[in-house]
Formats: structure tokens, sequence, C-alpha cells
């Protein structure tokens, strides 16, 4: 078989190191010796789809869990997961979790001295559209304090689990507001260089997606590595 | 034009909620073909503490080296009920543990087989982005292995589970995040 076209390399500066001396569980956790740089082959520009039965199992709106409905403000969050080239990526799973609007987990480890909601769990899964669309209803979650460094705070923010169409293309990620005003002072969010591609992570306020007398929408694009053209050589 | 790929953030302490309805520790499904195979192994951090919030994703063809997947136009046999896909956690011991079908060989660069393999993402609070690895098999074809003979030599054993001294008919693989015997990782620029 000939060799395989690989997926881009990003932009400099645009995806983070493993290493990040502010975020202090890195220090233990990155890897000390370099990458070692490998080809492509079939066994990276394949991967996990997820057919249309996980899809009925979707969970879309998180505030639609348990018996009652949970406390806090609720939004829509929604988007299109495109790939580098501008192609939409139509049915790949969207996995979210979250803290509540409290700003705690429903979690075992979470023990942050604020209240749980019986009535929200914050975790939602879809596949997306054709169109590469997905939207989920939930709650804003709540900022919270962790032991980073003295006074430490997490911004609001929602995870974001995706796969894509290969092995490559996984990306883990984090959904952020407009203004919040922990943004500069929080480790994660500046561990990417490049202020552009941070700030692709703050979602955007959306009159669009907005139902009126019902809850804000948010607007937040994922963009996926993109398949080269061509294979290239060998190094 | 091109668009720019959204930047990793990490996984964090808390992806069980979101993530667990996904876990898969058994891919060898009744009726599918193939050796069986149970590889279990810890994560270590840099002081050699086992890692109790770790994430790792597993993907592999089927034994007949053929992957469930659009891009794979080899004219091999599809397993039905076989997907290649597996999600395990560590326990709170940094432990993790799965059961699967031992991958055929498939096709690597220029024309060479590769020896089976696995390929693996690992999640955990602390990175930032995913750690890709491989997991080979002790098997005689690991020798010619186009992937393994990138590494060096004195870390390839690092990308090699071996027959398990604590659990017979077990396979061991570790992963190792720093330190002597750090896994090898790889840079797939991401």
């Amino acid at each position: 078989m000939k060799n395989v076209a690989g997926y881009r390399a990003p932009y400099p500066g645009t995806q983070p190191n493993h290493l990040h001396p502010p975020y202090v569980s890195s220090i233990a956790r990155s890897p000390s010796q370099p990458l070692v740089r490998i080809p492509y082959t079939l066994s990276e520009v394949t991967g996990p789809s997820f057919g249309p039965e996980l899809g009925s199992s979707a969970i879309q709106d998180l505030t639609k869990q348990h018996k009652g409905e949970p406390l806090g403000e609720r939004i829509i969050v929604s988007g299109r997961v495109l790939d580098e080239n501008s192609h939409p990526q139509a049915n790949t799973l969207v996995e979210v979790w979250q803290a509540n609007a409290a700003g705690r987990y429903f979690h075992e480890v979470d023990q942050h001295d604020a209240p749980l909601d019986p009535n929200f769990t914050g975790c939602g899964h879809v596949l997306t559209d054709s169109e590469g669309r997905y939207r989920f209803v939930t709650i804003r979650p709540g900022e919270y304090p962790w032991r980073n460094h003295h006074n430490a705070w997490r911004p609001a923010h929602i995870h974001f689990s995706l796969f894509g169409p290969a092995f490559s293309t996984r990306l883990v990620t984090q959904m952020f507001f407009p203004g919040d005003p922990l943004l500069p002072f929080d480790p994660i969010f500046n561990c990417t260089a490049d202020e552009k591609a941070r700030n692709h992570l703050i979602s955007v306020f959306d009159w669009e997606t907005t139902v009126p007398m019902h809850a804000l929408g948010y607007r937040f694009d994922i963009i996926l590595r993109g398949r080269d053209a061509t294979p290239m050589e060998n190094e | 034009m091109s668009l720019q790929a959204t930047t990793s953030q990490t996984v964090g302490p808390y992806f069980k909620i979101g993530l667990q309805w996904l876990n898969r520790d058994n891919l060898a499904g009744e009726g599918v073909s193939g050796e069986q195979v149970t590889i279990h192994g810890r994560v270590l951090d840099g002081d050699g503490v086992p890692v109790p919030d770790a994430l790792i994703e597993i993907w592999q063809a089927n034994a007949h080296g053929k992957y469930a997947h659009p891009a794979d136009s080899q004219d091999r046999p599809l397993e039905k009920g076989f997907l290649g896909y597996g999600r395990i956690p560590t326990n709170k011991s940094g432990a993790f543990r799965f059961t699967t079908i031992k991958p055929g060989s498939v096709p690597g660069p220029d024309g060479k087989e590769q020896a089976p393999h696995i390929v693996v993402s690992i999640f955990m609070r602390g990175l930032l982005k995913r750690l890709t690895t491989r997991v080979y098999f002790p098997d005689s074809r690991n020798a010619a292995d186009p992937i393994l003979n990138l590494v060096e030599p004195s870390r390839r054993s690092t990308l090699i589970a071996r027959n398990a001294a604590t659990r017979p008919g077990e396979l061991e693989w570790n992963v190792v995040l720093q330190g002597p015997e750090e896994t090898v990782f790889f840079d797939l620029g991401l």
C-alpha cells in the first residue's frame, strides 16, 4: 500500500506544550523526553465512528435529566464542527461535561463547599448533524476555586470531547464565556501562546440562537485538524 | 483558505461524569474471531506515583488487520461486532485492564507491514493535550516494524507488552510519564 496522507501540523503556538509550569499538575505528568516523530499510517488516519445507535441515547438537554428543573441560568450552547479545510464534520460524537450553577461537579472527588443540584448531573453527548451542527441546552456553569496557586479560581467553562474521522483528529478542549474576569488569570486557558487561538475557546453570545423568554444562546464552533492533500515523504 | 484547529485543553479531574457512558474495557465480544488477550498495567507520574485519574483510549484493527473505517480500503474482512475502540479509566491504584483481540498486521509506510499493535491516547488532569503511544505484543514481527525502528533501541521495550509474571495468561504494559523508564510517546502534530 502506498503512503497515506496525514493531518496538518498546528500553526506555531496554537497548541499547548505538555509542560506548562504555571499549571502545576503538568510538572509531574508531562513527558520529559522529546516526542518521537513518526509518519502517518493507516493506524493514525482511521478511528472509531459511532453510529446512529448511539444517537438514540443522545443527551442534548442537560436540564431534563431529572424530575425537576436545575437551578441557575438556562443557556443554549451550539455550533458547528468543521475541519481546517472548512469541511463540516457530520455524525461525529460530541461529549460535554460541566459544573453546576454553583460551581460544583457531580463527582466524588469534587469537595468544593458549594451545593450539589439534585436536578443536574452536567453531562451530555450528541452526534453532529449532516452539516456538522450540534446543540445543547444546559445551565451556565459556575466558577470554582482550585488548589493550583493561592486564591486560584477557574473561569466558567464547559468541557468538550470530540472524535472526528480519525485517531489523529481526537480533541478534548474547554469552552469559556465572553467577558469572564477570571480568564486572564487562568493557567489552563493561558497555556496556549497564541492569543487568537486562546480566544477561539471563548464562546460568542449569539442572538440568533437565543430563544425569546427562554434562554440565551452561545455559539462555539470547533475546528478539527484537516488532512494534508498529499502524502508526505517519510523522513 | 485554512481554518485553525481548536486548541486542546486538559480533560481535568472530573471527566468521568461526561465520558464514562462510553467506557469499554472488553472489545472481544462473542463471535469475534482472533486470539483473545488481556492487557493490564498502571499509569505512573514523574514521582512514580500511580495516577488514579487517567483515561486510556485504544484503537486497533481486527484479527485480519482490517480497521472498521472507510479509509481502510484493504480487501480484508470486517468482523461484525468489532469496532476496535476502547475507553478505560485508571482505578484508584492507577491501574487499568482491558480485554481485546490481538490485531493482525496492517500496512505501514513504503509498503512495509507493521507488526500487530494498538494505538493509544492518554488523557489526564495535568495533560494539556493528550499523549499518544502504541502497545505492541511479544511477536517476532516487532524486529522489522517500521515505527519501532524509529525509536532508540534502548526505549523500544516501553512499547511492547510482556507476559505478566503475576497474572499468567495476561500481558502487562505500563505507562510511565517521566524518568529512565519513560514510555515513548509519539509526535502526531497534536
